[in-house]
């Protein structure tokens, strides 16, 4: 029942990108637009069968950046939003420094990164973090905020240390605001990673897409963006796959959301 | 045998500063609680009921007067004791089984040994078959009844509770109140018990305590000699009416 009714929301949308390629298609046809402006969809499709072994492990490499660099910026947001949360100082000091580290252009920030640490996994998996980090942290920060400071009267009143008010009052509390940064870092991370790559890398579909660009070969480049595109929405998806797990007392409101 | 004073607030006055501005809410308030006693605070809203509560549990430093727990001073200092808030507090996320058991894990008891006791009260507070529910698939009363066995598990005989019947209609609202006296009879431990209804107050009550408007200070104190165990038909007797007759005097 439910799949029926997420498929029938999602038909415009669907009818709409096979029109836009089917246009695609012919207009490239008729006026035969050489293949190195814009290739005909068929082509990228031709591009994505015939070469899946190497996309699949250049993908390999930008999803082993994107993994590795998430789970970090995860255990330092976590890490720093809870001290933030005990110390009220340590909050006043670094929060605003965190929103003002928004405004550094990572474009910038990568180069100087692959000086430090060469052209290895490194310095894609801190592109990664860095990218990731802000939504995770800030979200959480809100999060623990908004813990209701009565939860936690109760639980002095229970004599509950200050690891058990955590693990049985902030951190669920937090988790709803947890999952929606998690939502937007996860897309972001594949950006991340590729941006890295771009300035410098031996394998990713971030270099992968450099070189198709640089050989002319553009069926290649946008074979490359699909499969982009399909891992950030497997990382979307994951996310939130994972929140509903975690949250499971969720799982009414999410029913009532989906419709 | 000598009665034992489980808990005395001793000239309680209490403040809160909101936004600059200083709102006075208790001024010199004195109560006890005897052990194994009813005891109902009733007042209209605003007058600092709640707060009353907060201070007795030693979540509040009031500005002046002392918080006595069995004889000892513990003003200002969270104490183990059975509190329910207004709002039942339930946390969403876990689920009834889970949230009862958490005065017992807060205390040390291993998991399965809490989650075995509190399975075992299930019935007495008309909740078996429930245990792995969410608090958002029970209804009101049963609501207030998983926040209740989550109270009566704390290991302390103080319970302090805060209009635990607010929100219910008047029939389950009756229903709770009389299954609420038999768990007391059963269990004598000394409640404080908070309440805008002045019938409910009267039931359950072995003693009132009037509370004025805020800034609250003590009105009048009732003893209710009504026989225990009291049951339904108490409320239709003339004693009752003149319970009720000098209680909203009081309150007026
Ligand atoms: N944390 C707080 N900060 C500032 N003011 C507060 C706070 N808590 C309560 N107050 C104020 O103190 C007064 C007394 O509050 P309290 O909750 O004790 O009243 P109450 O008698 O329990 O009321 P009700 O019957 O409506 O529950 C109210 O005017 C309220 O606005
Ligand atoms: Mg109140």
């Amino acid at each position: 029942m439910k799949k029926w009714g997420n498929t029938a929301k999602r038909l415009p949308a669907i009818i709409l990108l096979a029109a836009i390629i089917i246009f695609l298609e012919l207009v490239v046809r008729i006026a035969q637009v050489p293949g190195y402006i814009l290739p005909p969809p068929s082509e990228i499709a031709a591009a994505l069968i015939d070469n899946h072994a190497l996309l699949l492990s250049h993908t390999g490499a930008t999803l082993s950046a994107v993994v590795s660099g998430l789970a970090l910026a995860i255990v330092l947001a976590v890490s720093l939003s809870l001290a933030m949360d005990r110390w009220r100082g340590l909050k006043e000091a670094i929060y605003p420094i965190l929103v003002i580290s928004q405004a550094i252009p990572i474009f910038a920030l990568a180069p100087i990164l692959l000086i430090w640490f060469g052209v290895g996994l490194l310095p894609k998996i801190l592109i990664v973090t860095l990218v990731c980090f802000f939504p995770l942290a800030v979200n959480l920060v809100e999060g623990f905020g908004e813990v209701d400071p009565e939860a936690i009267d109760l639980m002095k009143t229970m004599k509950a240390d200050n690891w058990m008010i955590i693990r049985s009052v902030k951190l669920p509390s937090a988790m709803p605001y947890f999952f929606s940064g998690l939502k937007i870092a996860a897309t972001y991370s594949v950006l991340g990673a590729i941006i890295g790559e771009w300035l410098g890398a031996r394998a990713g579909l971030g270099i992968y897409m450099l070189r198709a660009t640089h050989s002319y070969r553009l069926s290649h480049l946008f074979a490359a963006i699909i499969v982009v595109i399909i891992l950030s929405l497997l990382m979307f998806k994951m996310a939130e796959l994972t929140g509903r797990v975690a949250m499971p007392w969720q799982k009414e409101k999410n029913n009532i959301m989906e419709g | 045998m000598r009665v034992i004073e489980r808990l005395r607030l001793d000239t309680i006055s209490s403040t809160y500063i909101s936004g600059g501005e200083i709102l006075p809410v208790l001024d010199c308030i004195s109560l006890t609680v005897k052990e194994g006693e009813f005891v109902t605070v009733i007042g209209p809203s605003g007058c600092g009921k709640s707060t009353i509560l907060r201070i007795a549990a030693g979540l509040i430093k009031p500005d002046q007067g002392e918080v006595y727990k069995d004889g000892a001073i513990i003003t200002g200092r969270p104490q183990l004791v059975g509190y329910m808030p207004q709002q039942a507090l339930l946390f969403p996320w876990k689920t009834l089984k889970q949230n009862a058991a958490l005065p017992l894990l807060a205390s040390g008891t291993a998991k399965d040994k809490a989650y075995e006791k509190v399975e075992k009260m299930l019935p007495l507070f008309g909740l078996d078959g429930f245990a792995n529910y969410y608090p958002n698939q029970l209804s009101g009363g049963m609501k207030q009844r998983a926040a209740l066995l989550r109270t009566m598990m704390v290991d302390s005989n103080i319970m302090l509770l805060d209009e635990p019947f607010a929100a219910l209609d008047a029939l389950t609202r009756g229903k709770m109140q009389d299954w609420l006296m038999q768990i007391w009879e059963q269990f004598k431990r000394s409640v404080l018990f908070v309440t805008h209804s002045i019938d409910e107050a009267i039931y359950l009550s072995d003693r009132i305590y009037v509370i004025s408007d805020r800034p609250g200070k003590n009105a009048i104190e009732q003893k209710i000699d009504l026989p225990r165990p009291r049951r339904i038909k108490v409320l239709a007797t003339a004693e009752f009416a003149n319970y009720k007759q000098l209680l909203y005097k009081a309150l007026e």
